[in-house]
């Protein structure tokens, strides 16, 4: 279900540089227990005006984006403190892919842990066309409708996760046999660092 | 099979890794795990979301879990918090730890207290282990010999399932004290200069071993300070080579090995120090005999700088400028001397028994100056009890000071308690960054004597500073 095959709308330019993850969700905002219920706290310190009021300056207030799920962003994008809820409000917001220049690694990791798409691309051009975009995983394409095309980077292992829906979790649990041959050996060797249970 | 003689020489870091890999050469490691701890501001979302997933904790027994980040810390407290939702993070967590049959100690157990302090207190934490907890300071437990990381929640949630991460190796880097503290200068202070010196962004990637004279002659608590504060470097851990003081320490602990396993422990452990000549991707070399009492006067740990010295000449710049402004700050950013609304003592970083009696050592006999208001957080209940054996906790409450129960309480702000906008702050924790301890609220860090100094005289100041007591004898 996590599965990623394309993702298609008109694209939300907030191009700016050193977004961080304070400005993606704010500590504050960050109240639930769980991955869920951060939707409402996106970018809530730049999209809210006084009395929680949408603030019509910022971009992902304008309806022409609304329920876009290919944001575009600058340089650095993700840096700052490496919460993990930056990745989940995004998801829940309805975000698919981020397309920016460069991101910060520990925010790019949580992206495909979260099966959010980060694609490495020249955001800004895209921007300029202001048109509809599909961006095909499979292919690393970024195209208009009217044929413009880009390509995007990704990293091997990073791009079969989020094409196979299987988490990092089911990758490493597939990779059971060894773990257990390994802790085995291990247990022999080091008897003294594993804690028995309570009746083990 | 090569012989152990021919092998390269190998730093304390690549000892513990090699060991621990399972699979994989480059890029992404296969890494076993041995220890994860959990707290309630992730812990209980990593679970629950395993529970969601239907995938079970691979193996309880190394799982710890503690309340310490938004746990209520004033005396008679319950599961209610000052932030609105805190009682929801600390039941979930409770119950789903509960259910995993997962070590828990919670309100009202008197092992309960900062996951760094306890991990180490317990014996969780071993010279040799790889450990993980999802908090930026679980390097902390590196002062053991312990390979001890931070991570996110979703990289907690793959340890619990499986007993393993998916990493990249990170690199080394060899930070060498030589000489001897000056008296008055503390573990914090040494950290402070180093990332004054080193930057934010110093060791980046990095694991920082700390070595040198004045390493050995450090305390584990001084130690504790020191790789705590190795995040404020940018480090992806600190570690340090164990050694007696190190073994002294642990015999006897509640989850340290005993009997035959000890002894076989130890003679693991007494092989974990960089061989000679072991190659190192970064090194750098201090004179512990620099190093002077250290405040921080800007927005991240890195402007620091010594207490009563000129500042050095930093270039203006857009970010300098957004500092000062903050901390309300004249050009020249000096600080002493400026009237100060809080002391706060308490953290992972300070608040270790050593912490409280240099600071009762300040505060016996002095009072806090009016309109101060102090706060004292042991960083655990046994701390806390010891403490109290000794009759600290009589000398902070007749300084002025409150004396709470343990955790995390005012080191940073997440919607509960906090110190007011503007207010100004001498804080024993690790971090100065902008909002950290409430919305405006500026913080400078320093060590635990010169946070109890501050709070005598009302200013930023030292303890040299202080007039001497009435009939004490110079």
């Amino acid at each position: 279900m996590n599965a990623f095959t394309t993702a298609s709308g008109l694209p939300v330019p907030l191009i700016e540089d050193n977004v961080d993850t304070d400005i993606i969700i704010p500590s504050r905002e960050i109240k639930s227990v769980g991955k869920a219920g951060l939707a409402d706290g996106l970018f809530a310190g730049r999209r809210y005006r006084e009395g929680r009021q949408p603030d019509p300056a910022f971009v992902i207030n304008d309806p022409r984006y609304a329920g876009s799920p290919i944001l575009l962003g600058g340089t650095n994008f993700g840096c700052g403190s490496s919460r993990e809820a930056a990745v989940w409000a995004l998801k829940e917001y309805g975000f698919q892919v981020v397309v920016a220049p460069s991101f910060n690694p520990i925010f790019k990791r949580n992206c495909v842990r979260n099966f959010l798409l980060p694609a490495i691309a020249d955001a800004e051009a895209i921007a300029a066309t202001q048109s509809v975009v599909t961006v095909d995983l499979a292919e690393r394409t970024i195209r208009t409708d009217t044929g413009q095309a880009w390509g995007f980077q990704i990293e091997e292992e990073a791009a079969a996760m989020l094409l196979s829906g299987r988490d990092e979790i089911d990758f490493t649990l597939a990779q059971a046999a060894e773990i257990e041959a390994w802790r085995a050996q291990d247990r022999a060797a080091r008897a003294w660092a594993y804690l028995r249970g309570n009746g083990a | 099979m090569t012989d152990s003689s021919q092998q390269s020489p190998r730093s304390l870091f690549a000892k513990i890794w090699d060991r621990h890999v399972i699979a994989g050469e480059q890029g992404a490691i296969l890494l076993g795990i041995d220890r994860v701890w959990l707290h309630e501001r992730t812990g209980g979302v990593a679970l629950a979301e395993l529970e969601r997933r239907e995938r079970a904790v691979r193996d309880p027994a190394q799982v710890f879990v503690t309340m310490d980040h938004v746990v209520d810390t004033l005396p008679g407290r319950g599961d209610a918090t000052r932030m609105p939702t805190g009682a929801d993070f600390i039941r979930t967590t409770r119950d789903a730890a509960r259910r995993a049959g997962l070590t828990l100690f919670d309100i009202g157990d008197e092992r309960q207290g900062i996951v760094h302090t306890i991990s180490v207190e317990q014996g969780v934490a071993l010279p040799g282990l790889t450990l993980v907890c999802p908090d930026s300071h679980t390097s902390t437990q590196g002062a053991l010999g312990c390979l001890a990381w931070g991570i996110g929640s979703t990289e907690a949630e793959h340890a619990l399932a499986t007993m393993t991460l998916r990493l990249e190796r990170p690199k080394a880097m060899r930070i060498l004290v030589e000489g001897t503290l000056a008296p008055g200068a503390y573990a914090k202070d040494l950290a402070l200069f180093l990332v004054s010196k080193l930057g934010s962004a110093g060791a980046k990637g990095h694991v920082v071993e700390f070595a040198g004279s004045a390493i050995e002659a450090l305390s584990l608590e001084g130690r504790m300070t020191l790789c705590n504060m190795a995040a404020e470097l940018g480090a992806f851990s600190a570690i340090i080579a164990p050694d007696e003081k190190v073994f002294a320490y642990l015999q006897g602990r509640p989850f340290a090995p005993s009997g035959e396993a000890w002894e076989a422990a130890l003679a693991d452990w007494r092989v974990l120090a960089s061989d000679p000549g072991a190659a190192f991707d970064a090194e750098h070399r201090f004179d512990a005999a620099e190093v002077r009492p250290m405040i921080s006067w800007g927005t991240n740990p890195q402007q620091s700088r010594p207490l009563g010295c000129a500042q050095d000449a930093v270039p203006p710049s857009e970010a300098l400028g957004k500092a000062l402004a903050y901390m309300g700050l004249g050009d020249g950013g000096a600080v002493e001397g400026l009237p100060i609304d809080g002391a706060f003592i308490g953290s992972c970083t300070n608040a270790r028994i050593e912490d409280l009696r240099a600071a009762a050592d300040v505060l016996a006999g002095r009072t806090v100056a009016p309109g101060v208001r102090a706060i004292c957080v042991p960083s655990s209940g046994l701390v806390k009890a010891q403490a109290e054996a000794e009759g600290l906790d009589k000398v902070f409450l007749e300084a002025g000071f409150e004396w709470r129960e343990p955790g995390c309480s005012m080191c940073f702000f997440v919607g509960g308690e906090s110190f007011g906008p503007g207010e100004r702050v001498v804080s024993s924790t690790n971090r100065n960054f902008e909002n950290r301890q409430g919305p405006g609220t500026r913080t400078h860090i320093a060590s635990p004597a010169t946070v109890a100094a501050s709070a005598v005289l009302g200013r930023i100041a030292g303890v040299g500073d202080l007039s001497p007591l009435a009939g004490a004898t110079a």
